[in-house]
């Protein structure tokens, strides 16, 4: 989750380069010329693709061709995405369970972060550096250091096996994260903007309802999108407070099937139930860095 | 006259502050204490009372003992240092000096291998290219990918029938007990994280102008030269702050380990999983004193990146005032 945090913080050099860019290409063009850094490319993109084209593969192969290492599964196969979604193992249950724990900690964490962030990049006011230092040293808090004290508590308030047990604890990165995205995306704004709105007789409240959030819009929305992945990637705080499997949410069920025999890990199953979780966040990523790249050059005034 | 209050005219009012008048100022800052009051408080909930009441359970020893005179079995609770000091001694000792050092060198050895690749990836990037979209997608493919679900994917790929043996021609069964339980953790992780380290490189690469290069050309210095000389130390705080960031992540790994190789093996074993394993078997206490172990830790490395190495954290996101 802190990577997303690091990400917003070169979000306003990437937001400099696009402007720059008017004129750095032609130059950078020319020395590109070399065969090598085709090279180059072609390795990066297989060191990146190569082990999740695996996972896709091993899961389009029929369950009885699992050991096969054929780059194409042949003959292609859709039981192993079939058998993912078998009754005996909650699969379909759990996306559910996914989307409500991410879904819901995404809009909390929002409205919270919203007001938050508006304070801390538009307002001046005393013990500012504390709190924005304050609230990214929260982020940096390892997982279990949460877990351990909140699992005892929750044991003894009978939320064990509830959303809130997930939900409620997930804010601790969730929220930290949201807020950093935010101010950040704020912070680009033109200040000429609330100048204006003052003159025009707005309060600073009305300024930031009127004026600063229909404009902000599109880096709301970008923080949605990673408050969302970083929600549904989280692992440690679903496998300890959940232990039904009506609760359980999608990664921790995926890694815990079972296959026809205790001992035999069900791999084509997972690689396929791997996939189905996978695929949302890819096509979600893929939008959201046209997303930036949209809410970074959004110009306010003009 | 007017060509004096023409020129002065905009410092006053750039230096005059915004809401200078007194009843402006105390509104803004009421506003302003009204807009972070929902978030701190849900931070105090979620993190500063688990931290606090991590610390207190960490002094908290449970002995499980028969009551002399019930024949029952009861909970005899007293606060003592016997927690941290399990922590020097016996098994437990073992345990967690074993964990605090599968964490230290997954820290090392992952952070400085990713961060020479991702800093390869960027500078590979960073000359124009067609198809740079797809670059950039694929970078984010390793990142986006849920890590439970990427570490079930290792395990498969390290599966003893597995790809990765076929493809070395070995037979090693990786995801047992030693060494190479140790290394299909460095590799998993690398995959996952060095693009992103590429991707935070290359947006602090984009910004030193293209001029700066030309200069050094015009001055005749090698390749070699311009890199050591003027892209390193332009591209430092970017790479600083990155690297700070992804050792605070592996610091607290749990998820890859946990799925690729299992909770129980010691050779991957870090603090996370071990406090984990400690608190599922309801041993609060000594699981509350390697998570503050842990804390600490992640805390000093944090307090030595910032103050020694100037990460600058905080002015990045949104720092500066104007």
């Amino acid at each position: 989750m802190s990577q997303q945090a690091a990400a917003a913080g070169t979000a306003s050099n990437a937001a400099k380069t696009a402007e720059e860019t008017g004129t750095a290409p032609v130059r950078r063009r020319r020395r590109a010329s070399t065969p090598l850094y085709y090279v180059g490319i072609a390795i990066i993109v297989v060191y990146c693709l190569a082990p999740f084209y695996w996972m896709v593969v091993s899961a389009l192969r029929r369950p009885s061709d699992q050991f096969s290492n054929s780059p194409i599964p042949d003959p292609f196969s859709l039981k192993n995405l079939t058998a993912a979604f078998s009754a005996g193992n909650g699969f379909g249950r759990s996306l559910v369970n996914s989307v409500i724990v991410a879904g819901f900690t995404t809009v909390i964490t929002l409205i919270l972060g919203i007001s938050a962030a508006y304070a801390l990049a538009r307002l001046n006011f005393r013990g500012k550096g504390l709190v924005l230092a304050l609230i990214i040293a929260t982020s940096m808090f390892p997982g279990i250091a949460v877990v351990v004290p909140l699992l005892q508590l929750f044991t003894n308030i009978h939320w064990i096996n509830t959303y809130q047990a997930m939900i409620v604890p997930s804010m601790s990165f969730a929220l930290p994260l949201a807020i950093w995205l935010l101010t950040a995306f704020f912070r680009q704004m033109p200040f000429e903007l609330e100048e204006a709105a003052q003159i025009d007789g707005a309060t600073p409240a009305q300024a930031f309802r009127k004026v600063i959030l229909p404009l902000a819009a599109p880096g709301v929305f970008t923080t949605a999108i990673l408050v969302f992945i970083a929600a549904w990637n989280e692992f440690i705080i679903a496998v300890s407070v959940i232990n039904k499997n009506e609760y359980k949410t999608a990664n921790v069920i995926v890694s815990q099937f079972t296959g026809q025999y205790q001992f035999d890990q069900p791999f084509g199953t997972q690689m396929a139930a791997g996939v189905v979780v996978t695929i949302p966040l890819v096509i979600a990523v893929l939008l959201f860095q046209r997303r930036i790249v949209e809410g970074l050059t959004a110009g306010g005034v003009k | 006259m007017t060509t004096t209050t023409s020129v002065d005219a905009p410092p006053v009012l750039k230096g005059k502050p915004r809401g200078s008048q007194p009843g402006r100022k105390a509104g803004v800052g009421r506003l302003a204490a009204i807009l972070l009051a929902p978030s701190l408080l849900v931070l105090a909930l979620v993190i500063a009372y688990p931290i606090v009441s991590a610390v207190r359970l960490s002094f908290i020893k449970t002995i499980d003992g028969i009551d002399p005179d019930s024949g029952l079995i009861v909970h005899k609770s007293s606060f003592s240092l016997a927690n941290f000091t399990d922590i020097f001694r016996g098994d437990t000792g073992a345990a967690f000096v074993n964990a605090f050092w599968n964490t230290t060198s997954f820290t090392i050895v992952t952070v400085i291998i990713e961060t020479t690749i991702g800093v390869c990836m960027a500078l590979v990037m960073n000359k124009a290219f067609r198809g740079r979209g797809l670059v950039r997608a694929s970078i984010l493919v390793p990142w986006a990918i849920p890590t439970a679900i990427s570490g079930l994917l290792w395990r498969w790929i390290f599966s003893a029938d597995g790809i990765a043996n076929d493809i070395l021609g070995s037979k090693i069964l990786w995801t047992t007990e030693g060494f190479q339980a140790w290394l299909a953790v460095v590799i998993a992780d690398t995959w996952k994280t060095a693009p992103f380290i590429g991707l935070l490189v290359l947006a602090g690469l984009q910004v030193i102008p293209a001029e700066v290069y030309e200069a050094a050309k015009i001055d005749g210095a090698s390749a070699w030269r311009t890199f050591w000389r003027i892209t390193v130390p332009l591209v430092k705080p970017a790479l600083v702050v990155a690297v700070l960031f992804r050792m605070l992540d592996v610091l607290r790994m749990f998820d890859l380990p946990f799925v690729l190789i299992g909770p129980q093996k010691k050779s991957t074993q870090t603090l996370s999983v071990l406090a984990y394993n400690e608190v599922s078997n309801l041993h609060f206490g000594p699981a509350a004193a390697y998570a503050t172990v842990l804390f600490i830790y992640v805390a000093v490395v944090a307090y030595v990146f910032v103050r020694v190495l100037g990460a600058d954290i905080v002015g990045r996101g949104v720092g500066r005032a104007r």
